[in-house]
């Protein structure tokens, strides 16, 4: 009797990931996902935060799909080592500060660890060629492959026909003939294998699944470098990129203050970190103060606050202000006119 | 707490602190947690993300572990789990 084949597949939570691990388990392979969490996920996170957001709840696409797929999900934390590929991205960033290419190759290269450790056969991806400019080109394809070191053990199963055969088709694991080859853009023919494999509900997220293919957070990422003067975050810091309007009216500091009641009672959960400050005349507003701060700051800060608050048009307001060890005092300011809060302080 | 009784090993109840985790680290903290406990252990995870009232069951059901409750209070999110085997 044949030994039982068994492949990993990386499940994104979108289609084609999904896809491509149901098409190797109709070839009898034993399927189990795995997914990195680098910490830029997009994953529910502002939907998590954001109070609006709380009747629906979202899902997280790769439990999800998992669960469709009737496999195990192995979700793996990686965000300290992931920390390298975005510092330094060998191939570099694409249009914003996403560093697709290495971080491809990243996840791979994780795979390949964890079916040494594992006693797995081979890797499966849902990448098609020509799907996204920068890391799924055919020219980038052997580049992934061999920079992993997955070399032959990598096999995409949504446009294989289109590549040398791995050692999972030489070897005969998995028949080539039944493997596809998709190329370019339009979802047209995912959506028609799913609708052939009886998939009828499936993330198709518009922007991407990380946040740094965003443009505003990826300004945020930026500006948190240049205050800092070094790139570098810790988990903390990329989270607090996802909440609240960030507003930096001095070098030195900036603020981050809540939208909305949910983004307030995050926040929350930073007083010990941070300064902070809340209208406590009139309703308004959680806000942190990232940075080390002078008086006059403080009492810029303040007036910035005050803006965001209902005694926005008030002579004056008081604002408190509590420090990281919870002592308290109080600010009597006039909020600034909306005219008086640049835009170019609006990170 | 850990022990045994006439031999038979007592099951643990443990509880694990994932306030103000996001999705999915909640699931990740509970995937690493359960893999230090043993079939029939007990894990209370208590979180502020809404989102693990779905995912952690989620998991839960891929990975053959039951669970035995969920709820809310003051915008925390407690599940009791059971570890599968």
């Amino acid at each position: 009797m044949s030994k039982q084949r068994k492949a990993v597949a990386l499940i994104s939570g979108g289609l084609d990931s999904m896809l491509a691990a149901k098409i190797i388990m109709e070839q009898g392979i034993h399927v189990e996902g795995i997914n990195f969490f680098t910490g830029f996920c997009v994953e529910g996170h502002t939907h998590a935060i954001r109070e609006k957001s709380n009747a629906k709840p979202t899902r997280n696409n790769a439990l999800w799909v998992a669960e469709q797929l009737g496999i195990k999900l192995h979700i793996v934390d990686v965000i300290e080592e992931y920390k390298k590929v975005l510092i330094n991205p060998k191939h570099g960033y694409g249009q914003h500060m996403n560093p697709c290419l290495d971080c491809k190759i990243f996840m791979v290269n994780k795979a390949k660890q964890w079916i040494v450790e594992n006693d797995f056969d081979f890797i499966i991806t849902g990448e098609v060629i020509g799907q996204r400019p920068m890391s799924q080109t055919k020219s980038k394809m052997p580049i992934v492959s061999k920079q992993s070191g997955a070399d032959d053990l990598l096999l995409r199963p949504m446009c294989a026909k289109n590549l040398p055969a791995t050692l999972p088709e030489i070897e005969g694991w998995v028949d080539r003939e039944k493997l596809y080859d998709i190329t370019g853009r339009s979802r047209k023919p995912q959506i028609e294998m799913a609708k052939e494999f009886g998939i009828d509900d499936y993330s198709q997220p518009a922007g991407g699944c990380c946040f740094l293919t965003d443009k505003y957070y990826s300004a945020k990422l930026v500006d948190l470098w240049k205050a800092q003067g070094t790139k570098d975050y810790e988990l903390d810091d990329i989270m607090l990129l996802k909440v609240g309007r960030h507003i930096r009216p001095r070098p030195h500091f900036k603020l981050i203050i809540a939208r909305e009641e949910g983004e307030g009672r995050f926040l929350q959960g930073y007083k010990k970190e941070f300064t902070s400050m809340h209208c406590s005349s009139h309703p308004g507003p959680l806000a942190l103060i990232d940075g080390v701060v002078s008086a006059e700051d403080l009492y810029l800060a303040a007036q910035i606050v005050g803006r965001y608050g209902q005694g926005r048009e008030a002579e004056q307001v008081d604002i408190t202000v509590t420090d990281q060890e919870g002592s308290e005092r109080v600010l009597q300011v006039k909020p600034l006119r909306t005219d008086e809060i640049s835009n170019d302080w609006h990170v | 707490m850990t022990g045994t009784f006439k031999n038979i090993p007592m099951a643990l109840k443990e509880t694990l602190n994932a306030r103000r985790l996001l999705c999915p680290l909640p699931v990740i903290r509970t995937q690493d947690k359960v893999k230090l406990l043993k079939p029939g252990d007990q894990l209370e995870v208590i979180c502020t993300d809404p989102g693990v009232m779905h995912d952690i069951p989620a998991w839960c059901r891929i990975n053959g572990h039951k669970v035995l409750e969920t709820h809310s209070c003051d915008h925390e999110y407690i599940i009791v789990l059971e570890v599968g085997e």
